[in-house]
């Protein structure tokens, strides 16, 4: 459902995105795996068409990032990263601008909202403004208005970051049982999530794909924790990275 | 529902929601009244007209547009709402034209709250209704004008400090540029038909002749493609800026 080939993209000297391609299907949920700075929100936001990619494309359901980017946003749910919204909103009056955008109304509208409001735990504080509210019943917020209509194709950008552990267990339950029926992608920089939700995971760094497998087959292969290999892996990457700088200052010399 | 009618309930919404409309319309009027009464010495005048009203607007408009245009998109780019915007779907000419007929919609709100002036010529004589509705039309269509121009600074840059002063420069050059003084300072060294264009070009000519109650194509065409041209540019910036 989500086709990924060659996406590239930098922001002046950086590269951010360099070249990742990959493909997730119904059913799988994908965990997007990298150090900090690895290119992962890039990634994501090049997916839900909220920057155009220098290079390359994806589609998400038959729809082209480039030719149908509407398509795309209205196929997808996507959390960003710190779940932005707007303050100075009540939780209730943040969901229906939601359903106005995307064009739920009347009882398909209360239909939405009596789906995602106890889905998302966000009952209690439904009537409270956006502000006041603490960074978990944020995040949960953003949760709730990705999934409001019921897409089938989930983009979470680090989705348990800032929960307590209740929270955090709620939300991979939630993931859990999504994923049967939706083609879901979560980046996350902590490996006990991967091994809890995700059926496949990519590791990034500087920009590339390093390793595309499944959690199990990771650990049957390398024989030791997730946490050792993806260690190995990114540091790897780290030591190249102090020979590139340290290559740099002597040309600047 | 239209998406773009979504943006622009939101939009108008969040005025009322934050102390800001109110802090808005109260010193607007407030400065709206004191120009007019004070300094413009309107019953000393003795006369039952609007003129000594809307002559003064410009120059409180030049601060009190900009202050509601620089939160258009600065604020949304700061706290990042901007991603979750442009993550619905929603086209950036939706958005911008949502957002920005709400803040213009929010002042005409403004204008229309100085109606008891209307009401104080009515009663004290028998002013000309047609001049007051041209001196309002020109007066909205002003405010349009510079919200236009607020519009793109504030999706320039994330720091609504910059996108007011920014703004407030580009609305003084807009009204200054066709003051008689400054054009007469400025045929001392320039060719005249370069200051005739000038003249032509700023806002001061077009709503000092609409205000007078004469409505020219010209004039009206002259905000639309202001006030389309600045929108048109905002819709640009925001495209190649938004994540950045």
């Amino acid at each position: 459902m989500i086709e990924v080939k060659e996406l590239r993209r930098s922001f002046g000297p950086v590269v951010a995105v360099d070249g990742i391609s990959f493909s997730v299907e119904k059913g799988q949920v994908l965990g997007l795996l990298g150090p900090n700075g690895a290119g992962k929100t890039t990634a994501m936001r090049m997916i839900t068409c909220y920057i155009r990619p220098d290079g390359g494309t994806a589609s998400v359901c038959g729809h082209d990032i480039l030719k149908d980017p509407l398509g795309v946003r209205r196929s997808l749910g996507y959390l960003a990263e710190n779940s932005p919204a707007y303050g100075e909103m009540t939780v209730g009056g943040f969901l229906r601008f939601i359903c106005d955008v995307r064009r739920i109304k009347g009882a398909e509208r209360k239909k939405a909202l009596d789906r995602v409001v106890p889905m998302c735990s966000i009952d209690s504080v439904y009537h409270q403004t956006i502000e006041t509210l603490s960074k978990g019943y944020k995040r949960r917020v953003g949760l709730a208005q990705a999934l409001i209509h019921d897409p089938s194709v989930l983009i979470l950008d680090e989705p348990t970051d800032g929960l307590d552990p209740n929270q955090k267990h709620d939300v991979r339950q939630l993931i859990t049982s999504m994923g049967k029926d939706k083609c879901i992608i979560i980046s996350t920089h902590i490996l006990e999530e991967v091994e809890a939700v995700c059926s496949r995971t990519i590791i990034v760094a500087k920009g590339k794909v390093l390793v595309d497998s499944t959690p199990r087959q990771l650990k049957e292969q390398h024989k030791v924790s997730l946490e050792e290999i993806f260690r190995k892996v990114t540091k790897m990457k780290k030591s190249e990275k102090c020979e590139v700088s340290r290559n740099r200052l002597c040309t600047s010399n | 529902m239209n998406s773009f009618w979504a943006v622009f309930k939101r939009e108008l919404k969040s005025y009322f929601a934050t102390p800001l409309a109110y802090v808005f319309l109260v010193i607007f009027l407030i400065a709206a009244g004191f120009l007019t009464f004070n300094r413009e010495k309107f019953f000393e005048l003795r006369q039952a007209d609007m003129r000594t009203f809307f002559v003064n607007l410009p120059w409180l408009m030049i601060f009190m547009v900009p202050a509601t245009a620089m939160r258009l998109w600065a604020e949304e780019r700061k706290v990042g709402s901007v991603e979750l915007l442009f993550t619905l779907p929603i086209t950036t000419t939706q958005a911008v034209l949502g957002k920005f007929l709400a803040a213009w919609v929010f002042l005409g709100i403004a204008l229309s709250l100085t109606f008891p002036m209307v009401l104080t010529v009515f009663y004290l004589g028998n002013p000309d209704g047609g001049l007051i509705a041209t001196g309002y039309l020109a007066s909205f269509l002003m405010a349009g004008s510079f919200l236009a121009v607020g519009c793109l600074f504030s999706a320039v840059t994330k720091n609504q400090v910059i996108a007011f002063v920014l703004s407030v420069v580009a609305c003084l050059v807009l009204v200054v540029a066709g003051l008689p003084s400054m054009l007469n300072y400025l045929s001392t060294f320039l060719p005249a038909g370069l200051v005739s264009a000038i003249g032509t070009m700023s806002l001061q000519e077009h709503f000092a002749s609409l205000q007078r109650g004469v409505v020219r194509f010209n004039d009206i065409a002259y905000f639309v493609v202001l006030i389309a041209g600045w929108v048109a540019a905002c819709t640009v910036v925001l495209d190649e800026r938004k994540a950045s």
